[in-house]
């Protein structure tokens, strides 16, 4: 598939790959997803606005110049702002692929990075040498206004030109969380909104703080996705509720809200209102328990969002939906063409469950990320 | 003053630092707001953050487009969401006034960027969460605060009550619009006060005549407790 190259969030061309429960494939566009949406189903999008998470600055023990890839924070919570996961890069801008930059100088705990007005320390190396905690010097008011000013949003080597913030806000944006924007809220409008509601539709939101979609590094993009903090409101987990007993569908916008809407609902089934951090990864293996059809980006096999569209599918379906977006030329990346992928028959089970039937624990692999726990609350 | 409807509201007021802006700061902290503002001028920021440590200062310029997410980022990361958004911040045009004939196209660009599209791009880019509020069961209010020059043709105002024109009736089609996303958009006109951009276009002004902005201010809060009582009517605004 071909990278879209050009930061448009709703080109006029757009289209709509469908792999509907039977597996079986359809090519549509974009602009006809409210009509493939029923009366009482249960549209949810992340409504994380972008945080320009690319910060530029100097590694003052060696006087390195780096680029710091904020990537992870423990809460949503506004004044929680002070430390981050982060991925280091070493000089370099957009222009030169992320495997191609050259590394950046090795970090110790202690050390500090100069990032424009920020300082910040280094309190931790995790489980990869470019794979770092830190913690910004000042108060919650100077680190935003920091973050604001200097921050840039993260670069793609795909795009012909640098993204400015604006690009990255979906229409539905709200708080400042994510550190990738969540894509597949592009294909969002307000008009859109309106229209699903008119078909009948609830539209409901989550906030799930999207973390980094690419590194260039091999064992670190296999770390992905990262543990990300998450906030489901209590009328949202309502929602879910009215429309299961009703029948309709969960109709997830983006992998980040799979991720959230399943991460909250391995504990028992159910979906609670709060706060949590995700650190289930999705992937073949997952029983899907709340979320009957994604639409998302086209995604390309290697990835951690491929594997959560093997949840939806059976391989060969899967495999055959990549096969039909190479053969009509899909667009995929960030501003791609996108793809509404229902659960596949195998993979149903019943609408409602109840807190006996599921087993405790969660199913799917432990977090690969310390430090980050799935405290809940709320 | 506590005033139990405003209390815990997330509120973000741009032009904070002067006139009604500051009026409003300081009543709707007063009365238990979380209230965040923005001003060009960071020693005027700084100077409202010490007489007011409880509210959030933001240093920025409406009228600059790359200028509107960074503000934005502040507000939501200040108030952590957003309820009720005053576009306050205003420009004169041409100082001093000027007929219309008289008035630089950059003098009109400049009244146009602050008052019309300054409102415009920080309302669209804080719009996401002020649907949000409506979501989780609030009642999101824009006020964009307008003037008798966007309805009379005093002559001198050419810039500054055409924009402000533009003002009033963006609003107006925006209230209409986003009532099926539950949030309303009303402009007011808060009345001639005593405030330093008065002063700029009027310079003689005889000030007993004036109002003072504390009681414009007491009047938008009183609309902004309407709304969230939901009792703010359809057609209340003029």
């Amino acid at each position: 598939m071909i990278p879209a190259a050009v930061a448009v969030q709703r080109p006029s061309d757009a289209r709509l790959m469908v792999v509907d429960a039977a597996g079986q494939v359809v090519h549509k566009r974009r602009t006809d997803f409210p009509g493939l949406v029923h009366s009482g189903d249960l549209v949810i999008a992340n409504d994380a606005a972008t945080l320009p998470a690319s910060l530029s600055g100097i590694h003052l023990a060696t006087g390195s110049s780096i680029e710091l890839r904020l990537a992870g924070r423990r809460s949503l919570l506004p004044g929680h702002i002070d430390t981050f996961t982060a991925v280091v890069f070493g000089a370099g801008d957009f222009r030169l692929p992320t495997e191609s930059r050259p590394l950046p100088p090795a970090f110790s705990a202690g050390d500090s990075l100069q990032l424009g007005p920020l300082r910040a320390v280094v309190r931790e190396i995790l489980e990869h040498p470019r794979l770092i905690e830190v913690r910004f010097e000042g108060s919650a008011q100077e680190i935003w206004e920091g973050l604001a000013r200097h921050g840039r949003p993260i670069q793609y080597s795909y795009l012909s030109a640098p993204l400015a913030l604006w690009d990255t806000w979906t229409r539905i944006a709200s708080r400042p969380v994510a550190f990738e924007a969540p894509s597949a809220g592009f294909l969002l409008d307000w008009r859109l909104v309106g229209r699903l509601r008119a078909r009948g539709a609830t539209f409901a939101t989550l906030t799930h703080a999207a973390g980094i979609s690419s590194t260039g590094d091999a064992r670190l993009d296999a770390m992905l996705p990262l543990a990300e903090a998450y906030e489901i409101p209590v009328r949202t987990a309502n929602a879910i509720d009215a429309a299961r007993r009703g029948g309709g569908r969960i109709i997830a916008v983006g992998t980040t809200v799979v991720r959230a809407l399943e991460d909250a609902a391995a504990y028992d089934g159910g979906v609670r209102g709060g706060r949590a951090v995700a650190t289930l990864k999705i992937g073949p293996l997952t029983r899907l328990r709340i979320v009957d059809a994604l639409v998302t980006g086209q995604h390309e096999p290697g990835t951690s969002h491929y594997e959560l569209l093997r949840a939806f599918q059976d391989d060969p379906v899967v495999c055959r939906a990549i096969e039909e977006a190479e053969m009509h030329a899909y667009r995929t990346h960030e501003f791609g063409d996108s793809l509404f992928i229902l659960r596949g028959q195998r993979f149903t089970c019943p609408s409602v469950t109840t807190t006996s039937d599921i087993p405790r624990g969660r199913p799917s692999e432990p977090a690969s990320e310390s430090g980050q726990t799935a405290g809940r609350s709320g | 003053m506590f005033h139990s409807s405003i209390h815990g509201l997330r509120i973000a007021i741009t032009g904070g630092t002067s006139g009604l802006g500051l009026a409003l700061v300081r009543r709707l902290a007063d009365a238990g707001a979380d209230v965040a503002f923005i001003a060009r001028g960071r020693a005027g920021v700084e100077r409202v953050c010490r007489e007011r440590p409880d509210a959030h200062g933001i240093v920025g310029d409406i009228s600059e487009m790359e200028e509107i997410h960074p503000i934005a980022i502040q507000v939501l990361g200040a108030l952590g969401g957003l309820d009720v958004l005053v576009n306050n911040a205003s420009s004169l045009g041409p100082v001093p006034l000027a007929l219309l004939a008289d008035t630089e196209c950059e003098d009109l660009e400049r009244a146009l960027a602050t008052n019309l599209l300054g409102p415009f791009r920080l309302t669209k880019a804080l719009l996401g969460s002020l649907a949000a509020s409506a979501r989780e069961g609030g009642a999101p209010l824009v006020v964009n605060i307008s003037s008798d020059a966007a309805v009379t043709p005093y002559a001198g105002w050419g810039a500054y009550g055409a924009s402000k024109a533009a003002l009033a009736h963006l609003s107006r089609i925006w209230d209409a619009e986003l009532t099926a996303e539950g949030i309303r958009v009303v402009s007011i006109d808060p009345g001639d006060m005593d405030t330093p951009l008065h002063e700029l276009a009027v310079p003689d002004a005889d000030r007993a005549s004036l109002k003072n902005p504390d009681q414009a201010a007491a009047e938008i809060i009183d609309l902004i407790a309407a709304r969230v009582a939901r009792t703010l009517a359809p057609e209340a605004i003029p």
